[in-house]
């Protein structure tokens, strides 16, 4: 059947006649994929073109299966299947719904691995400030060694952030590692949570550890005031993320959809929303830490100021208050 | 955007649309994704590297002879710095799910739907290279391609993509698919055969591509003998198969 189509004069005719108007739909395609702003007529010809080219397509496959013309409908039966499907984008809207409704949403989802999270995050630092405070040679399992040799000096590594490299630049390179820091707190969670709690459990013993060690070298004070400014929502945007991880792993060990992976794929999507919201706060997080934490002419009245008004701006926007005209507490 | 129906073939994946004629994927192996990483890696190295010597050159050699460690800090670290890291979300979120090295590779990242990824979908599967790049050379991502049905890394998994064959057959075919319904005598197919050697000519072994032409000429030239086919050198056959195509008033005859 098919061989006596290929050989039939009256295909030949047809793939001339049709081929003229192919090329029409291709440019036309071509230039609806290029612009955003397109008229009635554009989109009318294009949705055409798209019952022209299914039409087209559906024969061509009977009748010439895996040519190269089949080939050519299909890549262009693709493009305009993607342009008349494409989903409108309102940026401003969505960053205001997101904004608004989606973060609160996805906070009240995650109460409870924002909650496990926080609590095993002070846990460990409780354990690990414990644990250096009764054996002081256990801070080399948490710290570096030239952290350690710092501050046996009487130096902490932050006194000379600033001659070291401008704040700008510092800004940049510590929320650089703070988001990084992030992403392997939520990523990790991939290992069945396994891995959040890992990263959380092993920043809490440093972090306790640090402070503990300081504080044995009489500058747990210096060491508290720098981090004043910063901290508070550093921390918290740290548990924060690992609740996302924590929510990642528990897709997985407990779907919530039909499949694995969709459930999988449903809490990463929630969980990105989450962390592009960490990471713009700890965009400002780099930006106190470069700016205000390294300078001693800020008391530390302003430090504290400054650092629990940013972490209540923080909460506010993520439990919705900071909308609290259009906050809507779900049942 | 309405849900499609989408079903596992040998080939890859199929999609039914609403008119209910389905498009086909054709799903990119390891070997299209390591040529394209490679194809990436090598050019971001370069780009970085090149703005880390021309910068560094001009802060030395023509603004200023003694420029401070912030001046390479803003000019040169920051900017190679971001050129490396920062290539592959950006060039695939401006490219809609392309980068050089998968278009070298002729492979692209679709949706599981395949429409082309937006924003969200390609951030996520960059940040999840955090994991598949570990422990190192990307082991995790290399394992999870292996083992997973349509050979996708764990990103991929997180974010609902796929990468699939570019399978574009592009504007300058169209004169070639014009010519098959007029060339010389040929059938469709026959046709879309010559297309295809003509296409891949300059891929193809010179001895195959000698041998695969000297058979055409042989089967398709009118007034072709076995012994006229089989004196022509590789220059003249390409001529005589590209004269096969053209309509019937202007074959030349051989």
């Amino acid at each position: 059947m098919t061989q006596r189509l290929q050989n039939d004069p009256g295909l030949r005719a047809w793939l001339n006649q049709r081929a003229a108007l192919w090329q029409q739909i291709e440019a036309r395609l071509g230039k609806l994929a290029r612009g955003k702003r397109h008229s009635i007529e554009d989109a009318n010809a294009a949705v055409q073109g798209y019952r022209a080219l299914a039409h087209d397509l559906s024969m061509a496959r009977r009748v010439l299966p895996g040519s190269r013309i089949t080939r050519y409908l299909e890549t262009n039966y693709r493009r305009a299947h993607i342009l008349l499907t494409r989903p409108a984008h309102h940026f401003f809207s969505d960053l205001l719904t997101l904004l608004r409704d989606e973060i609160p949403a996805i906070t009240r989802e995650l109460k409870g691995p924002i909650y496990a999270v926080s609590a095993l995050f002070v846990l460990a630092i409780v354990a690990g400030a414990w644990l250096v405070s009764t054996h002081l040679e256990l801070a080399s399992l948490f710290l570096s060694e030239e952290t350690i040799n710092q501050v046996e000096a009487g130096k902490l590594w932050t006194d000379d952030a600033l001659n070291v490299l401008p704040s700008a630049l510092m800004s940049i390179q510590i929320f650089t590692n703070n988001i990084v820091v992030a992403c392997f707190a939520a990523v990790f969670g991939v290992l069945f949570g396994l891995g959040t709690f890992y990263f959380m459990t092993l920043n809490g013993l440093m972090v306790g550890a640090l402070f503990a060690f300081t504080a044995h070298h009489g500058l747990g004070w210096r060491l508290l005031a720098f981090t004043a400014a910063h901290g508070p929502v550093e921390m918290t945007t740290i548990c924060l993320a690992g609740a996302v991880g924590v929510s990642l792993g528990e897709a997985l060990v407990r779907p919530q959809l039909a499949t694995r992976l969709a459930s999988f794929q449903a809490a990463v999507f929630r969980g990105a929303k989450y962390i592009a919201m960490c990471i713009v706060l700890l965009i400002v997080c780099g930006f106190i830490e470069g700016h205000v934490s390294p300078d001693s002419s800020y008391p530390m009245w302003s430090r504290l100021v400054i650092g629990w008004g940013w972490w209540l701006i923080a909460m506010c926007l993520v439990t919705g208050r900071l909308w609290r005209p259009h906050f809507r507490q779900e049942p | 955007m309405a849900s499609m129906e989408t079903a596992d073939t040998p080939e890859g994946l199929r999609i039914e649309s609403v008119t209910g004629v389905e498009l086909n994927l054709a799903i990119a192996g390891l070997g299209g994704r390591s040529l394209a990483f490679t194809s990436d890696f090598l050019i971001r190295t370069v780009a970085a590297l090149a703005w880390y010597f021309a910068a560094m050159f001009m802060l030395e050699h023509v603004f200023d002879t003694h420029p401070s460690e912030a001046a390479y800090g803003y000019w040169v670290g920051l900017p190679s710095a971001a050129i490396y890291f920062l290539y592959h979300p950006v060039i695939e979120v401006l490219m809609g799910g392309r980068t050089p090295g998968k278009r070298m590779a002729g492979i692209r990242i679709v949706m599981r739907d395949g429409t082309p990824p937006g924003i969200g979908p390609l951030l996520i599967r960059n940040v999840f290279r955090l994991l598949d790049s570990l422990p190192m050379v990307y082991v995790v991502g290399i394992v999870a391609c292996f083992i997973t049905q349509h050979e996708v890394r764990i990103g991929d998994m997180a974010a609902g993509t796929l990468l699939v064959y570019d399978e574009g057959v592009e504007k300058e075919s169209v004169e070639h698919l014009v010519s098959q319904g007029g060339a010389a005598g040929l059938s469709a197919a026959q046709a879309d055969l010559i297309s295809d050697v003509l296409a891949r000519w300059d891929a193809l072994d010179p001895q195959a591509r000698l041998q695969i032409a000297r058979q055409a000429l042989h089967r398709l030239e009118p007034g072709a003998t076995l012994a006229s086919t089989e004196a022509i050198n590789e220059h003249d056959a390409l001529l005589r198969l590209a004269a096969l195509l053209r309509p019937v008033e202007s074959v030349a005859a051989p």
